[in-house]
């Protein structure tokens, strides 16, 4: 959605607009008077289904500096494939030969409706138990890792993280395309878009896992 | 570590980096927040006016009283007429013209000016007020409330324009003309809804 007060030019573009929906709300009006409430209804609503459809602006790009002298840090980001085997080893495999660092971060995946009415202790919950699992058993491996829970919004959650953990790249886990919320929203191109990082993104098919094991 | 910690200390100049997990940017928030307060304080008394007029069916305008329509029409052109200076000051120091700008800032001032005196002028002439039924209140209340938020526009705008020909803006820097704007424009569209409404409508 586009805010049409975000700057003096949208504002002055939504004048613009205004002044020519009320020109056609009194038109019709003067027609008739349930001619003028149907134009004036059918005005708002194509106006703000116009600013609704608008694309936000995008955020500038992230630039991460960290010049002290430091082990290769990096961060892992994933949904319920934070346990994957393949990102386990893509892990363990751009760690190897350097003293990495390496940050596990879980969205806390939340559904639209308990997102609205900020119940998210049950999400957060579940993405703390994915963080500590994944976080053990890469520490099984010799790896220095620790985990947190993130924002919902696994681009923001990205952010977050940087904030904190100045990351030389990032892992990014999703399930397999048709699967994959993520990657349905373009979360990878995204993501390389926005942050100026090296990003790898590694899929996870944790259906196929299971059939492994059975 | 305790000697590095003080070091990082001494080092350190002013607040930590903003960290945030909000989905909304500050500025945008405060903008929806801003909009959001607007919308509900027009919003009550809007809810005032459609109540005396289509729920209680109060002839608008009462006899035997009338609005000046064209006047008010002359005063909306006046304006409309403002924001679009407004926005030529805007674009005009955007490129580095600072005349363009003190005058934009000048004649969108002096045209908020006239505006709110003619509606003085309005208020004095029209034969009626508070105390003449539920129409007289609601019609001083809504136009009242526009007029205020013109004379907060007013204030910005002299301050910002004063600013200008001292030379406080440049291509690069103008950012409180740009905030002086956007309250600017939504001055105007308020005033289109509630012209339309309470004058033609």
């Amino acid at each position: 959605m586009q805010n049409p007060l975000r700057s003096e030019a949208e504002a002055f573009r939504f004048l613009i607009v205004v002044i020519a929906g009320s020109a056609v709300i009194v038109a019709a009006a003067y027609i008739n008077t349930w001619l003028g409430v149907a134009a004036a209804v059918l005005v708002v609503a194509g106006v703000a289904r116009w600013y609704w459809r608008q694309p936000s602006p995008r955020p500038p790009r992230l630039e991460v500096h960290d010049d002290t002298p430091h082990a290769r840090r990096i961060l892992v980001v994933a949904n319920e494939t934070v346990g994957g085997r393949p990102l386990r080893e893509e892990v363990a495999k751009r760690a190897q030969g350097s003293s990495a660092e390496i940050l596990v971060v879980a969205p806390a995946l939340n559904s639209p409706v308990k997102h609205w009415v900020s119940d998210e202790d049950g999400a957060r919950a579940a993405a703390q138990q994915r963080v500590d699992a994944s976080v053990a058993r890469l520490a099984e491996s010799g790896v220095s890792v620790r985990g947190e829970v993130g924002d919902a919004e696994p681009l923001q959650a990205i952010e977050d993280a940087l904030r904190t953990f100045g990351a030389d790249e990032i892992v990014l886990s999703t399930h397999p395309e048709g699967r994959s919320n993520w990657l349905e929203q373009g979360l990878v191109e995204e993501a390389r878009r926005r942050f100026a990082l090296p990003i790898t993104h590694v899929v996870v098919d944790l259906e196929a896992e299971r059939e492994e094991v059975r | 570590m305790a000697a590095h910690a003080h070091a990082e200390h001494l080092e350190h100049h002013g607040p930590p980096e903003p960290h945030y997990s909000s989905r909304v940017a500050p500025s945008v928030l405060g903008m929806f927040l801003f909009i959001a307060s607007e919308i509900m304080l027009f919003g009550s008394f809007f809810t005032a006016y459609f109540f005396v007029r289509v729920v209680n069916g109060t002839p608008w305008p009462t006899p035997p009283y009338h609005l000046p329509i064209y006047v008010a029409f002359i005063n909306t052109c006046i304006l409309v007429t403002s924001s679009f200076t407004m926005h030529w000051a805007l674009q005009s120091i955007k490129r580095g013209n600072v005349y363009g700008l003190r005058a934009g800032l000048l004649l969108t001032f002096l045209m908020g000016l006239t505006f709110l005196i003619t509606q003085a002028i309005e208020y004095s002439r029209i034969g009626f007020n508070t105390t003449n039924g539920a129409f007289a209140t609601i019609f001083f209340c809504l136009t009242g409330l526009h007029g205020a938020h013109v004379f907060v526009g007013l204030s910005i705008l002299g301050f910002m324009t004063i600013r200008a020909f001292r030379g406080h803006f440049s291509a690069e820097h103008h950012h409180g003309v740009e905030i002086g704007g956007i309250y600017w424009h939504f001055v105007d569209v308020m005033w289109i809804v509630v012209y339309m409404t309470v004058y033609i409508l």
